[in-house]
């Protein structure tokens, strides 16, 4: 019997890799692989994916959550619409970043990772991002800054146009 | 600077140039890409014999090329800017700076002083090869970093590569390749140590169906990214010494596990096995000789512990990343069950040398038992961060003030952090250690898999070991009580120390408890995680003492111990401090000197960093 994508949300170019994936040996390697190709479209992974992702590699649904939840990549909610991420690597913390990161969680008037209330800004930190040179380093959306310093956080909202 | 330097070619404009902008993630993120577009605009419109080329096309071989290149290293002073074939190597490089670069270097053959690196005694340097950052290196893995393009397989032919394999394939038989690797006494770079030609053996010698080769880049120390840019930098090197492993292991498959998180090493390495795959160098029968082999990139997920190969395996598989115990070792039982060997890309970046040029040349670099080179990320309080890549058994102190070029500021060095979360800290006093495997574990640190992160005297030592541990204990997963719990507690007390509510007996029982922790955890994570607050203590007790006993942090870094006063001499009264005060409780009359509510104050230190006169002192 032929598959037929209605019964999934997932978008169909994802439902035929996850199909592509479950027709390797080994499929159920693929698990993570296809995790990260879900959360990579949709920026988190939901009850409803976790579920799709189960059925279409015919994996149990405890382990995909037993594994989604074990690494920190995979995210349960989605993030703000620019998420701030404070690099905290050994070069950072001892250049500042503690206090980069509680500026920015000050200014926004947020716990990390909880969006703001109009969903534009969430605060997250990451293991080292390997730019040790330019510590402490931010980066949002992809836009590197360097040798950051609480007093330039605001300016740096102010460039994703937020406004105290 | 000579004239004769000043001028490049007796026919500016005719010979040959090429431009080569780094394309390491730190140069990009200081604007590498936006000067490479800059170039591409203008050579174009110039009336240069110029050739614009971009990354994936082939080299021209007239007038004036424009490559991207993985990183050289010298990340702090980048964007980098090369010119060759003269060398002439420019620093910090603008986009505005690109019109200068075209009309006087390109076109007339000048060069611009101000773009070159000034070294510490305010000379200008105008080779790449005569600064001191790189003139005391050796650059054995590293050596294509920087001069060839990453994408490119013609490249990294004409720079050397595949003969190895070549060789491997036409003349050597697996026990040979085994033997050689042996011979070279080649250790594992991951940072373990272990040597790789027993490694290999032993999986050779296992009776099974199917083998695999793994490829570990899960480098998740915290300051590390030596196996980031030697993959943005060279990914054909990691893949031609993978290839060479699988046919003296016998494996069938192999995998590269890099992290998630560098997007452009994964991008470059999918681009390298795709151009291996389309020329015959992966695949079935390769050069016909009988070896079948495919590579996947796997990509991590964000899990310190997959570092641990039994971790890293039960990944591959789709698992949570726990490690389980060993024996049975992974070159007996690995990936679902069959014999597996993992080996440290940098491990494998060494293989095609010590092919080409033989085990004795080898192991004639280095020391007698931890021989060739190993690649340091230099970070920290230092003049310059960056890659470096030495011999073993150079001295720490040339590493840090040679190429490093001592600590800024004019501070004092403090210590030098080697081996990440595992390791731990070589004081100033014992700088002359030798960097190698035995030398840095005597002195209680590791060798690690090269993360260097330099500390001034304004680093406080129970942070760093805080600092650690709670990396450790994040990232633990939880499998075995000894290091969940270990690290909890272990926190737990850091945490009382630094905020100035430390008992008497607390040294001793971190002391007690590490001791535990290291020796009953199931893997490497646990059994290491200790090790920052052991050597801490180790040379640092005095520090922990008087925040226990004082309840005073002679670094001043820890929040809660630090006092802010204003001196009422050399303050102004401009009230910059007040202004910026979260709580407002500093307080004082225009052009008068102002003072600091202590019972106010929540010590965020935004006084101490705003005031210009050096009023605000920090105790």
């Amino acid at each position: 019997m032929s598959c037929c994508s209605e019964e999934y949300t997932l978008k169909e170019k994802i439902v035929e890799k996850l199909q592509d994936f479950r027709g390797r040996d080994r499929s159920d390697s693929y698990l993570i692989p296809a995790l990260q190709i879900v959360q990579e479209e949709y920026g988190y992974l939901s009850r409803q994916h976790l579920d799709e992702v189960a059925r279409l590699l015919s994996v149990p649904y405890a382990r995909v959550t037993g594994v989604a939840s074990f690494y920190q990549f995979f995210n349960f909610q989605p993030a703000g619409e620019y998420e701030i991420i404070i690099c905290t690597g050994t070069a950072c913390h001892v250049r500042g970043a503690g206090a980069v990161f509680d500026r920015f969680l000050e200014e926004l008037g947020v716990e990390p990772e909880e969006p703001t209330e109009d969903g534009k800004f969430s605060v997250t930190d990451a293991r080292c991002v390997g730019a040790c040179s330019k510590a402490p380093v931010v980066i949002i959306e992809e836009k590197v800054y360097s040798h950051v310093a609480p007093d330039d956080v605001p300016d740096i909202l102010a460039d994703f146009g937020y406004s105290p | 600077m000579t004239e004769q330097a000043k001028t490049l070619t007796s026919n500016p404009g005719t010979e040959k140039a090429r431009v080569i902008v780094c394309a390491g993630t730190p140069c990009v993120s200081a604007g590498a890409l936006d000067i490479y577009e800059e170039f591409e605009e203008r050579l174009s419109a110039v009336d240069l014999p110029a050739e614009v080329v971009l990354e994936d096309e082939k080299v021209e071989n007239e007038g004036l090329s424009l490559d991207l290149t993985g990183c050289p290293g010298f990340c702090e002073q980048g964007p980098l800017v090369r010119i060759d074939p003269v060398g002439i190597l420019y620093t910090n490089v603008t986009v505005e700076d690109v019109e200068t670069i075209i009309d006087k270097t390109l076109a007339q053959g000048e060069v611009i002083e101000d773009l070159c690196y000034e070294d510490v005694s305010g000379q200008r340097v105008l080779r790449e090869n005569e600064i001191s950052f790189y003139s005391s290196q050796k650059r054995l893995v590293l050596d294509n970093c920087g001069y060839i393009r990453p994408d490119s397989l013609g490249d990294y032919r004409r720079a050397g590569g595949l003969k190895a394999l070549q060789k491997v394939l036409a003349e050597m038989t697996p026990e040979q390749v085994c033997d050689q690797i042996l011979a070279s006494n080649l250790r594992g770079r991951g940072g373990a140590g272990y040597p790789t030609g027993q490694k290999w053996k032993f999986t050779l010698s296992q009776q099974a169906e199917e083998k695999f080769i793994v490829a570990n880049c899960d480098e998740g120390d915290p300051g590390a990214f030596m196996d980031r840019s030697l993959i943005e930098g060279d990914p054909y090197r990691v893949l031609e010494g993978m290839i060479i492993g699988a046919y003296a292991v016998g494996a069938s498959q192999g995998f590269v596990y890099i992290r998630i998180e560098y997007p452009l090493a994964i991008k470059r390495l999918e681009k390298a096995v795709e151009n291996l795959r389309e020329q015959g160098f992966l695949g079935k029968n390769i050069l016909d000789s009988g070896l079948d082999l495919d590579i996947d990139i796997r990509r991590g997920a964000g899990a310190f512990v997959c570092g641990e190969e039994t971790a890293l395996l039960h990944s591959i598989e789709g698992k949570r990343g726990m490690p389980r115990p060993r024996p049975p070792y992974p070159s007996q039982s690995g990936l679902w069950d069959r014999p597996t060997v993992i080996n440290n890309v940098e491990t494998l970046a060494n293989v095609p040398d010590i092919i080409n040029r033989g085990a004795d040349w080898y192991s004639d670099i280095g020391t007698e038992n931890s021989p060739g080179t190993k690649v340091f990320a230099l970070a920290g309080d230092v003049v310059n961060t960056g890659l470096v890549e030495v011999p073993m058994g150079i001295s720490l102190e040339e590493v840090v003030n040679e190429i490093g070029g001592g600590v800024p500021g004019g501070k004092k060095l403090k210590a030098v952090q080697t081996g990440g979360p595992a390791g731990g800290c070589i004081p100033a006093d014992e700088l002359d250690v030798k960097v190698d495997f035995e030398s840095l574990a005597e002195k209680g640190s590791i060798m690690g898999s090269g993360g260097m992160i330099v500390m001034d005297e304004e680093t406080c030592m129970v942070d760093l070991a805080k600092y650690f541990i709670e990396f450790s204990r994040e990232e633990s997963c939880g499998k075995c009580t000894p290091c969940r719990e270990g690290n909890t507690r272990l926190l737990e007390i850091l945490e009382r120390i630094t905020r100035g509510a430390g008992k008497e007996e607390d040294i001793d029982l971190l002391r007690r408890l590490s001791e535990l922790e290291q020796k009953a955890s199931l893997c490497g994570l646990g059994q290491a995680a200790p090790n920052p607050v052991v050597s801490t203590l180790d040379y640092f007790e005095e520090e922990y003492r008087r925040h226990i006993e004082e309840q005073e942090c002679p670094a001043g870094a820890c929040r809660y111990l630090v006092t802010y006063l204003i001196e009422a001499d050399p303050c102004v009264g401009c009230g910059a401090c007040a202004r910026v005060c979260p709580v407002d409780c500093i307080s004082g009359e225009s052009q008068e000197p102002h003072e600091i509510d202590q019972n106010e104050c929540i010590k965020c230190g935004q006084c101490y960093e705003v005031c210009n006169f050096e009023a605000v002192l920090r105790k």
